[in-house]
C-alpha cells in the first residue's frame, strides 16, 4: 500500500488518490500544426521507464489537488 | 507426486555469438514464436533470451482463462485462431496441458451490460465464434454456484456464454512450447538479460546482453511489461504503460465450480483448477510499476466481489497472492508487427489478456518475422493505428478494470 | 471436554489443540496423504503441520495444530482437499486500522525484549495463545494474531483469531519470528510415528521417532519486504542478509541461537519414499526427475514437482528441497537462492479479507431525496452506476410494456414528471469560465446569455464523445453544467485535471453541486398550465423561451426553472435545494393529474427525437459527427478538446458508423438492443456486419416499434433495408432519418396558456 506524499496533506494511503501517469507532457500549443503522427504521440504515448518517473497524482479523496512527484518504478520509492 | 511433466524438457546450451533470429523474452509468447519459427518456417537458428528463469514472467502468474469472445472482427480473428490452435495443441506439442473447455460466463449486472453483451454475442456468432446469451435462470443452470438472486446489490441480469472457452495449466503450455522449440534446435538462453538493442543505419543488428553481444539477422521483442524499456534502447517509443496485475489461488477443495466466471461490474474472475484450487484475478493496480507486487486493498475488493457472486466461498482461504507486470495499451489490444527499425519486430501490449492468445500470438509473430511483414491476422494490430485513429477498443471485452 | 475425530469420541483438555489431544489420546495415524494414499499422523506442533488437516463444519483445511479444542468439536480428517459448503450463517469480520511507532512480530524472548526496549506506541503480534508481555501503557499485545503480509511502506496485514483483520502502518518493524524445525530425509520418513523432535517434546509423548533435520528461520516477512537472504551453512538454511530501511531482525530469525544442522547427505535407498513435501506427496525421486528434465532453477523444480505449493506453502519442505537440489547438482545451496515468498504467511479466509463489504455494504447505494416516494408508489428500480433510479411505475397488475406506453403517452398528451436529480451538476465560476467551457466542449459559449442554457457535447482528446449535458448561464461569470448520471465524477475530475495541470492561469473554480439540487422534470402539453398553478414565474411562451432559465418560487420553495426538454414536448426542469426535493415532488403530484415516469419512458421519448444517450448510443469510439451532431461542433473555434483528432485518417472516413433510425418492416417487431445488422441475412459466417442497434422501443406516439442504430455510412443508406438475423425471429428494418417524431420541433413550445 503506497504512501503517496501529497504536498498539502502529507503522506496518505494510495487509495485516496487517482494516478495521472507521466507529468509535464504539455498540451500542444497548436494541434492543427501537428501531423497525425505527432498528434497521436501526444494523445497515446507516455513515458514508461523502469526507474525514476516524474508522474502526476491527484488527491481525489482529500484536497483534490493535482501534483507531481518523482517515483522510482523499479522500487516504488518516492524520490522527492 | 509427478507424472504431469515429461522426463526431459530442454538443454542448457552455451550461447553462440550470432543467430538468424533472436527472440527477446522467454515467456509464453516468445517461446511459442520460437517454436513456430522452427516448426512452420524451418528457421531453427534461433535463440530465445530470457533474463531470469524460463517462463518466469506473466506466463506463470496469470489466471489461465482461455476464450475468444471479444467484440471486434479483428480481435475475433486472432483470439479465435488461438482457440482453434488450443484445441489441437496437446496433440501438436505432445504434452498434457490440462486444457479444459468448460465454458466461460461473462456476467451482466446493468441494463447497459445486457446491451453490450447481446452486441458481443451476436458479433461472435456472425464471425463463427461460439457464443450464447443467457437469462438469469439459464445462468443458474449453467453454473448453480452463481448467486442470481435479484435482491443483491448488483444482481445478475444475464451472461454471455462461450462453451469452448475454458482454462489450461499455464506453465505446461510454456514448457511444452519450450521443449518443442528446444527439440527443433532452438537455443533457450536463461539468465541472459538484454540490456540494449544495437541499431546500425536504421537496422537492428544485435543485442547487448549480460552474457555479451549476440548478433541477429532479425529480432523479435516479446518482453511484455519490459517492452518499453528495451524498445527505448533503440529509440523506439511504444504507447504502453506497465502496471502490476495481481492474482491469487486458494487452498484445494473438492470441485464445486466447473465453469470460468467473469464479472466486470462486480469485479472479479474465477475458475477452479483441476487440482482443486480457486484461481482468481481482478483489475490492475493503478500506477506504473515494475515491482511484481500490488496492494492488499485490491485483493480485499476482489474477495468481497467473489463473495457477492459466490457465497459458498466464504470459508475458502487465500493461499498465495502474487503479481505480474502487464503492458497496458490504450485500446486494450496488442501491438504485433514490424517497427520503423528494420529487422526489429515487436509483439506486446497484450496487457491483462495475453495468456489466451499464446499460440496465435506466437504463430503470427513467427510468420511476421519469417516474411518480414505482418500476417493478415496481426495486420490491424499495428503501431500505425495510433496515428490513423483506427484503434481496436476492447476495454469492455477485456473484462479487466484498467 | 469431549470432541469427535473421524467419528470417534475422545476426551480433551482446556487449552489443548486438536493435534495435542489426538496425540495424547494415542492417535498415531488417522490421516491419509493426498495422492499416494499413505497413512499419516500428526507431524508437528505448530503452523507448519503438513499432515493433520481437518474439516470442522463449514471450515475446510484447518491444521489440527492450530485448532483450539472446544467442547463438542467435530473434526473430519482430510486427504489434502477440503469441502466448500455454504455456512449456515454469514460471518462478518471487522478490520482495525492502526498506526504505531514500532511493530514487533513475534512474542518470544527476542520479540518481548525488543518490545520492552522500544519507545512510543508499540504493538506486538504473537501468533500463539500466550505471551509473557501484556498490554499496558504504550504497548498493545495481540495474541493469536498472525502477521500475514508485509507490504510497501511498512504496512502489515494481520489476522486475529482468524476473525478480525488488523492493518498496521508502522514507522519501524522488528521481526522476531523465530524458526521452524524441519524433517530428516530417510526412507518412509512420512509414516505415522515419525514426528519432529520439537513436537515430541511439546506433546510429551512416548514411542515416537523424533527427527530433526535442523531449523529454518521464518524469513517470510523479511523477504516480502524485499530483504535479501544468504545461506547460512551452519544451520543449513537461509537467513536475513543486508539491511532494510525500517525493518530489522532479531533473535533466532537471524540464525543466532539455533543449533547447528546435522550434516546433510542424501541417504541411500528408495528415494520414492523419502518425502520432501509431505503435503504434496513429493519425494526426493521427484526432485531428481526434475533435474533430469534439465531444470536448474528452484522455481522450475517447484513447479515441476509441486513442492512447496501445498496449503502449508512448503514450510517443512522448501529448505530441504533446496538442500537436495544443491546436493544433486553438486553446488552450494547458497547459489540456488529460494523461491519467492508471497503473502499470506498462513492461509486466510475470503470472508475475513472481504470484511464488512458484503451485501448492502458491498457498494454504496445512492438515493435521491425523492426515493421514498418512488418506493411507496411501487417503482421498479434500475441501477445506474451507484444510483437507484425508478425505471417505471407499474400500476396494479401492469407489466413493464404497458406501464412504459402509458407513461410515454402521458408525457406526450398530458402531464408527466420525472426525478432527474441524479444527473451530475457542476458549478463553474470565474472570469475565465467561458474560455474554459469553450476549450472543453465542442460548441462555443460566448454568445450564451445570462438566463439561458445550451446543450453541449464533450470529447476526449481522441475525438470520441465523452459526455453531454446542458450548460446553464446563471450569472455573469457563473455557469452550471449538467453531466450524465454515471459521468458526474469523471467529468468533474476531467475538468479539474485540465484546470490544474494545463490551464492554471485560468481563473475558474469548480464545485460539485449534484446533491445540492433536486431536479424534477415536468413534461407534456399540460405542463405549463399545471406548473403555473404552483408559481408566480410567468411560464408563457413569450416570457419564458425555450432553453431559458428563470428563478423564483415553485410550491413555495426557492427554485431555478429551466425550459429544457429531453422528450421534445413542452417541459420544465425545476431545481430546488436537495433537501426539499420530496416536498417539491409531492406538491407537483398534488397539483393535478401528473403521471410519474421512469428511465425507461425517458429513454423512449428521447429516442423518438434521436437525442443520444452517452454510453448507450456511444461506446467510446463514436464522434459527435457520427451521432449526426455536426451542428454542435464549432467551425469557428481554432481548437477545442478532440478537434485535432477529427482530421485523422480513420476519424474522417466517410463510411464510419453513423446514427440512424430503423423502422422494422413489421411494425410490431422489436429489434433487440445490441443486435448486429447485416446486409445479407443468409450469408454463412463470417458475415460482414454493417452496424448494431443501440436503442430499441415500442412507441406510443408512433404506434409502432422503432430503433436507433449505428450503421456504416448510414446517412447515405436511407431507404435501404438491413437485417438483424440473430433476433428471434429475425427482423428486417428500413434505414430512416434518425428523428422520427416531430422533426420540426413544433411540439416543444406546447399550447399557449
Amino acid at each position: 500500500m503506497l504512501l503517496v506524499p501529497c504536498p498539502w496533506c502529507g503522506e496518505r494511503d494510495e487509495t485516496e488518490f487517482s494516478y495521472g501517469a507521466e507529468a509535464e507532457v504539455a498540451y500542444p500549443a497548436d494541434p492543427s500544426a501537428l501531423t497525425d503522427a505527432e498528434w497521436g504521440a501526444w494523445v497515446f504515448f507516455r513515458a514508461n521507464p523502469k526507474g525514476p518517473l516524474k508522474e502526476r497524482w491527484v488527491h481525489v479523496q482529500g484536497c483534490r489537488r493535482w501534483f507531481g512527484v518523482v517515483r522510482d518504478t523499479a522500487t516504488n520509492e518516492f524520490v522527492r | 507426486m509427478g507424472g504431469e511433466h515429461p522426463a526431459f524438457l530442454w538443454r542448457t546450451p552455451e550461447p553462440r555469438r550470432s543467430y538468424d533470429v533472436v527472440i527477446v523474452g522467454g515467456g509464453g509468447h516468445g517461446l511459442a514464436t520460437a517454436y513456430y519459427l522452427a516448426k512452420e518456417h524451418g528457421i531453427t537458428d534461433v535463440a530465445v533470451l530470457e533474463r531470469g528463469w524460463l517462463a518466469g514472467g506473466n506466463i506463470t502468474r496469470n489466471t489461465t482463462v482461455i476464450r475468444s469472445n471479444y467484440l471486434w472482427d479483428e480481435s475475433a480473428g486472432i483470439y479465435e485462431h488461438a482457440l482453434q490452435l488450443w484445441e489441437g495443441l496437446e496433440e501438436e506439442l505432445d504434452y498434457d496441458l490440462l486444457f479444459s473447455q468448460r465454458g466461460v460466463l461473462n456476467l451482466a449486472h446493468t441494463l447497459q451490460d445486457v446491451r453490450d453483451s447481446v452486441r458481443r454475442v451476436q458479433a461472435n456468432v456472425l464471425n463463427g465464434v461460439d457464443a450464447e446469451w443467457l437469462e438469469p435462470d439459464e445462468v443458474a443452470e449453467a453454473c448453480p454456484l452463481v448467486n442470481v438472486s435479484p435482491d443483491v446489490r448488483h444482481p445478475v441480469l444475464g451472461a454471455t456464454f462461450q462453451p469452448r472457452g475454458g482454462i489450461a495449466r499455464h506453465e505446461n503450455v510454456a514448457w511444452a512450447f519450450a521443449r518443442g522449440a528446444d527439440a527443433l534446435g532452438v537455443d533457450l538462453l536463461q539468465g541472459c538479460e538484454v540490456q540494449r538493442l544495437v541499431v546500425e543505419d536504421g537496422r537492428a543488428v544485435a543485442v547487448d546482453t549480460s552474457l555479451g553481444r549476440i548478433a541477429a539477422g532479425s529480432i523479435g521483442l516479446v518482453a511484455a511489461g519490459h517492452s518499453s524499456v528495451i524498445a527505448e534502447t533503440a529509440r523506439l517509443r511504444l504507447p504502453l504503460q506497465t502496471h502490476p496485475l495481481q492474482a491469487l489461488v486458494s487452498e484445494l477443495y473438492e470441485q464445486v465450480l466447473d465453469r470460468v466466471v467473469m464479472s466486470n461490474a462486480v469485479h472479479v474472475y474465477v475458475s477452479q483448477a483441476h487440482k482443486g484450487e480457486l484461481v482468481m484475478g481482478a483489475g490492475i493496480d493503478g500506477y506504473n510499476s515494475y515491482v511484481q507486487r500490488g496492494s492488499v486493498h485490491v485483493i480485499e475488493h476482489q474477495l468481497a466481489a467473489a463473495l457477492e457472486l459466490f457465497p459458498v466461498f466464504a470459508n475458502a482461504r487465500v493461499l498465495r497472492t502474487w503479481a505480474g507486470i502487464v503492458d497496458v495499451c490504450p485500446d486494450a489490444s496488442p501491438i504485433v508487427g514490424p517497427t520503423p527499425v528494420e529487422s526489429l519486430y515487436v509483439n506486446c501490449g497484450w496487457g491483462t489478456g495475453g495468456f489466451k492468445a499464446t499460440p496465435a500470438s506466437g504463430r503470427v509473430f513467427a510468420w511476421t518475422i519469417a516474411n518480414g511483414r505482418p500476417h493478415v491476422l496481426n495486420e490491424p494490430f499495428s503501431l500505425e493505428r495510433f496515428t490513423s485513429g483506427a484503434l481496436i477498443d476492447e476495454h469492455g471485452a477485456a473484462a479487466v478494470a484498467h | 471436554m469431549r470432541f469427535r475425530f473421524d467419528g470417534t469420541e475422545y476426551e480433551g483438555r482446556e487449552g489443548e489443540t486438536l493435534a495435542a489431544a489426538l496425540v495424547r489420546n494415542g492417535v498415531v495415524g488417522g490421516f491419509t496423504s493426498i495422492y499416494l494414499g499413505r497413512p499419516r499422523g500428526v507431524y508437528t506442533a505448530d503452523e507448519q503441520e503438513p499432515n493433520a488437516l481437518v474439516q470442522v463444519g463449514a471450515e475446510p483445511l484447518l491444521r489440527a495444530t492450530l485448532v483450539e479444542l472446544e467442547d463438542g468439536l467435530e473434526a473430519m480428517p482430510l486427504a489434502g482437499k477440503g469441502l466448500l459448503v455454504t455456512a449456515p450463517e454469514a460471518r462478518r469480520h471487522d478490520a482495525r486500522y492502526v498506526h504505531c511507532d514500532v511493530l514487533v512480530v513475534g512474542g518470544g524472548r527476542a520479540g518481548c525484549e525488543a518490545a520492552r526496549a522500544a519507545s512510543g506506541r508499540v504493538i506486538l503480534l504473537e501468533q500463539g495463545p500466550s505471551c509473557e508481555l501484556e498490554s499496558g501503557e504504550g504497548l498493545q499485545v495481540l495474541t493469536r494474531t498472525v502477521a500475514l503480509g508485509l507490504y510497501e511502506g511498512n504496512y502489515v496485514l494481520a489476522a486475529e483469531r482468524g476473525r478480525r483483520a488488523w492493518h498496521v502502518r508502522a514507522k519501524r518493524i522488528v521481526l522476531a519470528t523465530g524458526a521452524l524445525e524441519r524433517p530428516e530425509l530417510f526412507e518412509d520418513n512420512d509414516r505415522p510415528g515419525v514426528m519432529l523432535a520439537g513436537a515430541v517434546e511439546r506433546y510429551r509423548v512416548d514411542g515416537m521417532r523424533a527427527v530433526s533435520g535442523g531449523w529454518s528461520p521464518r524469513v517470510h516477512l523479511w523477504s516480502q519486504a524485499g530483504g535479501r537472504l544468504r545461506w547460512d551453512d551452519r544451520i543449513g538454511a537461509p537467513v536475513p542478509d543486508g539491511e532494510l530501511r525500517a525493518v530489522e531482525c532479531t533473535g533466532r530469525l537471524t540464525g543466532e541461537g539455533l543449533p547447528e544442522a546435522p550434516p546433510f547427505r542424501l541417504p541411500d535407498g528408495d528415494e520414492t519414499t523419502m518425502f520432501v513435501d509431505l503435503e504434496r506427496d513429493a519425494t526426493v525421486a521427484d526432485l531428481r526427475r526434475a533435474l533430469g528434465a534439465g531444470l536448474r532453477s528452484v522455481e522450475h523444480v517447484k513447479r515441476y514437482t509441486t513442492v512447496g505449493t501445498g496449503s502449508d506453502q512448503g514450510k517443512t519442505a522448501n529448505v530441504n528441497a533446496i538442500r537436495v537440489v544443491a546436493e544433486l547438482l553438486g553446488v552450494d545451496p547458497g547459489e540456488l537462492g529460494t523461491t519467492t515468498f508471497r503473502p499470506p504467511y498462513l492461509p486466510v479466509s475470503f470472508s475475513l479479507l472481504a470484511g464488512r463489504n458484503r451485501g448492502a455494504l458491498f457498494d454504496p447505494a445512492r438515493e435521491t431525496p425523492i426515493h421514498r416516494w418512488h418506493v411507496q408508489h411501487g417503482a421498479v428500480f434500475e441501477n445506474v452506476g451507484q444510483w437507484k433510479r425508478p425505471r417505471y411505475y407499474p400500476l396494479e397488475g401492469e407489466r413493464m410494456d404497458a406501464a412504459v406506453l402509458r407513461e410515454c403517452a402521458a408525457a406526450r398528451e398530458g402531464v408527466a414528471m420525472m426525478d432527474a436529480s441524479t444527473l451530475g451538476k457542476i458549478d463553474v465560476q470565474g472570469p475565465d469560465a467561458v474560455t474554459f467551457l469553450n476549450r472543453l466542449y465542442t460548441n462555443a459559449y460566448d454568445s450564451l446569455a445570462v438566463g439561458m442554457c445550451r446543450y453541449g457535447v464533450m470529447c476526449r482528446p481522441d475525438g470520441m464523445v465523452f459526455d453531454d449535458g446542458v450548460v446553464m448561464r446563471v450569472g455573469e461569470e457563473r455557469y452550471v453544467c449538467t453531466t450524465t448520471t454515471g459521468n458526474a465524477a469523471p467529468v468533474l475530475n476531467w475538468m479539474e485535471e485540465w484546470l490544474q495541470t494545463e490551464w492554471p492561469e485560468l481563473r475558474v473554480w469548480l464545485t460539485s453541486v449534484t446533491e445540492q439540487w433536486a431536479t424534477v422534470a415536468v413534461a407534456g402539453p399540460g405542463s405549463r398550465e399545471l406548473l403555473q398553478g404552483l408559481t408566480a414565474i410567468p411560464l408563457d411562451r413569450e416570457s419564458f423561451p425555450f432553453m431559458g432559465i428563470r428563478e423564483g418560487e415553485v410550491a413555495g420553495l426557492p427554485a431555478r426553472v429551466c425550459r429544457i426538454s429531453f422528450s421534445g414536448e413542452l417541459a420544465f426542469e425545476v431545481n430546488v435545494d436537495g433537501r426539499r426535493g420530496l416536498e417539491l415532488w409531492e406538491a407537483i403530484q398534488a397539483a393535478g393529474d401528473v403521471t410519474p415516469y421512469g428511465t425507461e419512458a425517458m429513454h423512449v421519448l428521447r429516442a423518438e427525437k434521436a437525442y443520444p444517450i452517452v454510453g448507450q448510443d456511444t461506446d467510446g469510439t463514436v464522434t459527435p459527427q457520427d451521432l449526426g451532431l455536426d451542428w454542435i461542433v464549432s467551425k469557428v473555434k481554432p481548437d477545442f478538446m478532440g478537434k485535432r483528432s477529427f482530421a485523422r485518417l480513420d476519424t474522417a472516413r466517410p463510411d464510419r458508423k453513423q446514427l440512424v433510425g430503423l423502422l422494422p418492416l413489421d411494425p410490431d417487431a422489436l429489434l433487440p438492443e445490441g443486435a448486429q445488422l447485416v446486409d445479407d441475412p443468409d450469408a454463412p459466417p463470417p458475415v460482414p456486419m454493417v452496424g448494431h442497434v443501440t436503442s430499441s422501443y415500442r412507441s406510443a406516439a408512433l404506434g409502432r416499434t422503432f430503433a436507433l442504430a449505428l450503421v456504416k455510412g448510414g446517412r447515405e443508406r436511407i431507404g435501404e433495408v438491413v437485417h438483424a438475423p440473430l433476433a428471434s425471429p429475425p427482423v428486417a428494418a428500413e434505414i430512416v432519418p434518425m428523428v422520427l417524431y416531430d422533426p420540426e420541433n413544433a411540439r416543444r413550445d406546447g399550447r399557449p396558456l
